[in-house]
């Protein structure tokens, strides 16, 4: 393993910057698209079936059906690491909804009354009160998310996307177990940088828990 | 988008041994087979756990960091590890079956174990008041009331072994991951979109059985699915649990 | 009969929960432990049926050591009831009540027309069986929880705080239902509250017990409310008394006065030749007091109508207590207690000077304070 990665140094780690960007970017448009709608959800409740179950819906699909019928729907060619970034942004959206919905469901009544009392009004309401409560709860699902796409972008080295997945497929065609265990190991370690990164980023956003605790 | 169907619409390759029955057969069988080994390691494990309340936080930790491994990378790595010490008819089904196992238990575990643990304390309580022994209590009380946590944990581990027995196809598996990979190596890439279709659909009926038997066999006063309609939502003493939550796959 | 026999329970880290206890709770009656929290009752409750298990000392069912008794066997003996039910949520009403009974090996439709009877003799219509404890309010699941303890009529009854989850006005109903099921079952029964009005109202006995888990006193309703045996015991039990320890005494023949009376819808003239003091009672046609006329507000020529009507006064029963009487007396705007028969028709009035020259008359002939009577439900409103 130590030699395969002296000898290949400078492609592995551009393979771990592009998985790493593979994951995130889906991570954060994800998070982005999945805001309004899980508020939409939340917010008015005929509408919170049809949402949670057609979000349960693409993600029963397996990812890898995702990466190969993606060009067919956005025109894009079968090697294009687009189709993997639409495919997780799509699994993104499809988890979050639910995380973000029933986080803002949790908001406390009380609460949100207090803050209309006090003033607040509308989307400063909604940015500065509801969703800094519901924050523990989304950080939670984002970092269910991000293990999830880290695992998930490995898979497109069968499509042809090079990252750390392709050293699933060197492994495999050269029968050298050594390099597949390096290309795990990256991605625990790339999973691990990213979880530890958005507990961080949680936890700045909610010190007002760790004071309590 | 037309493209698709140009391979399912072939007649040829609905039959032979290679032919979209065999492959949806031979995909059920390696999903069935890996999804009764996690039932059988996972659900004692979680109902034990669950209710004595030891190992817990091993379990949990354990389930944490099985959720990093990436999939793809385990399956072949197995594969590589004990392929070669196996006899050729099993060297690629084991250790793929074997990973299957592996990805699909910590779903099904954490699920039974959270499960168990929601179990209203007081009607745990009181059944053991009423003079049930400890196995009555979990078999009588706290399994039937966990079983919609159960069964979406093991819904979830179902999802996860039919997406990567699709990746399986890789290592020389059979299954309609093959559709995806032999289109691709054939530059045929209306098979490959006929596999991500059939294995989506497969995956999305799966899902609905699932679902279905879940309605069967848990009880309404579980899920507050009623068929008469109650007094309303009075203050009440009883916590019914909602069905299980999404519990994420690959 | 329940009895500990200097009864220790000591944790690991060395809290003392009960710090030996002995006490008899005397069979076919109520025994309620009361006291702050932290102060061992419930753990005294639950050690009776092993739930928790004594460090040291015994408790005895009857004659049996309850620690001779595989524990499962034991419970299955005992009926138990707790504060927040406990109900089975995925089993229907009926299947929860028959759950002893069939864990006891009865015939599945004996048990299922045994939780039948039992929802009636608890007050729940039979119309619910089939539904589910989600679909129930609280009171009615606190029902429930009552029945299924009765299920296979154990001689013993272990109940901790289960009344104290719903609303007052609840709680109250649920309180004189099982007063008259007691009435009617007799069962030896250990009942634990924190709620010292729960306990007077209900026990035959109750048993006070401090922080540390030890009784401070073993006495009659009347006897603690008369005579607390130290300070710890009367904070406890509150102010309020010699007012409340009245509701213990019989009123029995008290000097009534005939009162006369107005039907609804005399005229005015007929109400002033009534009137005493300027106030006449209103009956109906039964001589059932409706409430009080102020004469003065009657203007010539007009009926007596129900608007008019004072209802503030209570109404005491003949075979009430000194407290009623009391009462009636007192919130009279007239300052005439009605006291009326157990048909609701009027008897006669008594004024509260009346009421406390007997109560003084009782104490100097030296009439115990526990000459117990139950009391009724709250009087009625007229």
């Amino acid at each position: 393993m130590i030699t395969y990665l002296q000898d290949h140094f400078q492609q592995t780690v551009e393979r771990f910057y592009t998985h790493a960007w593979l994951a995130v970017l889906p991570l954060v448009i994800g998070l982005v698209l999945a805001i309004p709608l899980g508020w939409l959800a939340s917010r008015y409740r005929r509408v919170y079936p049809g949402v949670i179950n057609l979000a349960g819906l693409l993600y029963t699909l397996p990812s890898v059906a995702l990466f190969v019928i993606m060009p067919s729907i956005i025109h894009t060619k079968i090697l294009s690491p687009i189709n993997v970034v639409v495919a997780l942004t799509i699994y993104t959206v499809a988890l979050m909804v639910r995380v973000i919905a029933d986080a803002l469901i949790a908001v406390p009544a009380e609460v949100r009354s207090a803050a209309v009392a006090m003033g607040f009004t509308g989307l400063g309401r909604f940015l500065r009160v509801d969703l800094p409560i519901a924050v523990p709860v989304i950080v939670a699902g984002l970092r269910v998310a991000a293990a999830s796409n880290v695992g998930l972008v490995s898979v497109g080295a069968l499509i042809g996307v090079d990252q750390l997945g392709s050293l699933f497929t060197e492994g495999f065609t050269l029968f050298v177990g050594s390099i597949v265990l390096l290309g795990i190991l990256l991605c625990v370690l790339l999973a691990l940088i990213l979880d530890t990164t958005i507990v961080l980023i949680g936890r700045r956003l909610t010190t007002w828990q760790r004071a309590v605790a | 988008m037309g493209v698709i169907w140009n391979y399912l619409g072939d007649p040829a390759h609905w039959s032979g041994s290679d032919g979209v029955p065999a492959r949806v057969l031979e995909h059920l069988e390696y999903t069935f087979l890996a999804l009764a080994f996690v039932c059988l390691i996972a659900l004692p494990l979680g109902l034990y756990v669950g209710h004595t309340g030891r190992g817990s936080v091993a379990i949990a930790g354990t389930a944490n960091a099985l959720r990093a491994l990436p999939d793809f990378g385990l399956l072949v790595y197995v594969v590589l590890l004990i392929s070669g010490q196996l006899p050729a008819s099993l060297a690629y089904l084991l250790p793929s079956v074997l990973v299957l196992v592996i990805l699909g238990i910590p779903a099904a575990l954490s699920a039974t174990y959270a499960g168990i643990q929601a179990v209203d304390p007081a009607a745990r309580d009181a059944a053991r008041g009423m003079g049930m022994t400890g196995s009555q209590v979990l078999w009588r009380v706290e399994v039937p009331n966990a079983l919609p946590l159960m069964l979406s944990g093991i819904r979830s581990s179902m999802l996860q072994i039919v997406a990567t027995a699709t990746i399986a196809a890789y290592v020389s598996l059979g299954g309609l991951g093959r559709f995806i990979l032999d289109g691709q190596s054939q530059r045929d890439y209306s098979q490959m979109a006929a596999g991500a279709v059939l294995v989506g659909v497969l995956a999305i009926l799966l899902d609905l059985i699932v679902a279905g038997i879940q309605r069967l066999v848990v009880s309404p006063g579980v899920t507050g699915r009623f068929r008469t309609a109650g007094p309303g939502r009075r203050p009440s003493l009883v916590t019914s649990s909602q069905e299980g939550s999404v519990v994420p796959t690959t | 009969m329940i009895k500990f026999d200097s009864v220790v329970k000591r944790y690991p880290d060395g809290t003392t929960a009960v710090d030996g206890l002995d006490l008899v709770a005397p069979s076919g009656q109520i025994t309620v432990l009361v006291g702050p929290s932290g102060c061992g009752k419930t753990t005294s409750l639950r050690m009776v049926n092993r739930m928790v298990e004594p460090t040291s000392g015994t408790v005895w069912l009857d004659d049996r050591d309850t620690a001779s008794v595989p524990a499962a066997e034991l419970r299955r003996g005992i009926g138990y009831v707790i504060q927040q039910a406990g109900l089975f949520p995925h089993r229907t009403i009926a299947d929860n009540i028959a759950t002893v009974p069939l864990l006891l090996g009865w015939d599945k439709r004996k048990a299922k027309q045994r939780a039948l009877e039992l929802m009636e003799r608890v007050g729940l219509p039979t119309d619910l069986a089939r539904r589910y404890p989600a679909q129930l309010s609280g009171g009615q699941q606190q029902r429930v929880g009552v029945a299924r303890a009765l299920a296979a009529d154990p001689p013993v009854m272990l109940m901790d705080e289960p009344f104290s989850a719903v609303d007052p006005v609840v709680r109250a109903e649920l309180q004189n239902e099982f007063l008259r099921l007691q009435s009617e079952l007799d069962k030896t029964i250990l009942f634990v509250t924190h709620d010292i009005d729960e306990a007077v109202k209900l026990g035959d006995e109750v048993g006070v017990m401090r922080v540390g888990g030890r009784l401070a006193q073993l006495a009659t309703p009347a006897e603690l409310l008369a005579d607390p045996v130290d300070d710890f015991v009367a904070g406890f039990v509150g102010r309020d008394r010699g007012y409340r320890s009245l509701g213990f005494r019989a009123a029995g023949d008290l000097p009534l006065v005939t009162e006369p009376t107005v039907r609804l819808g005399a005229d005015q003239a007929e109400a002033l030749r009534a009137a005493r003091d300027g106030w006449v009672l209103a009956v109906d046609e039964d001589a059932r007091p409706q409430g009080w006329i102020d004469v003065r507000q009657l203007d010539p020529g007009t009926t007596v109508g129900p608007d008019l009507l004072h209802r503030g006064g209570t109404v005491a029963k003949e075979d009430d207590s000194l407290r009623a009487a009391l009462d009636a007396a007192l919130s009279a705007p007239s300052g005439r207690g009605v006291i009326a028969g157990g048909d609701g028709r009027l008897i006669g009035t008594i004024t509260a000077r009346e009421v406390v020259e007997r109560i003084e008359a009782e104490r100097s002939a030296g009439v115990p304070a526990d000459t117990r009577e139950p009391e009724p439900a709250a009087g009625s409103r007229e």
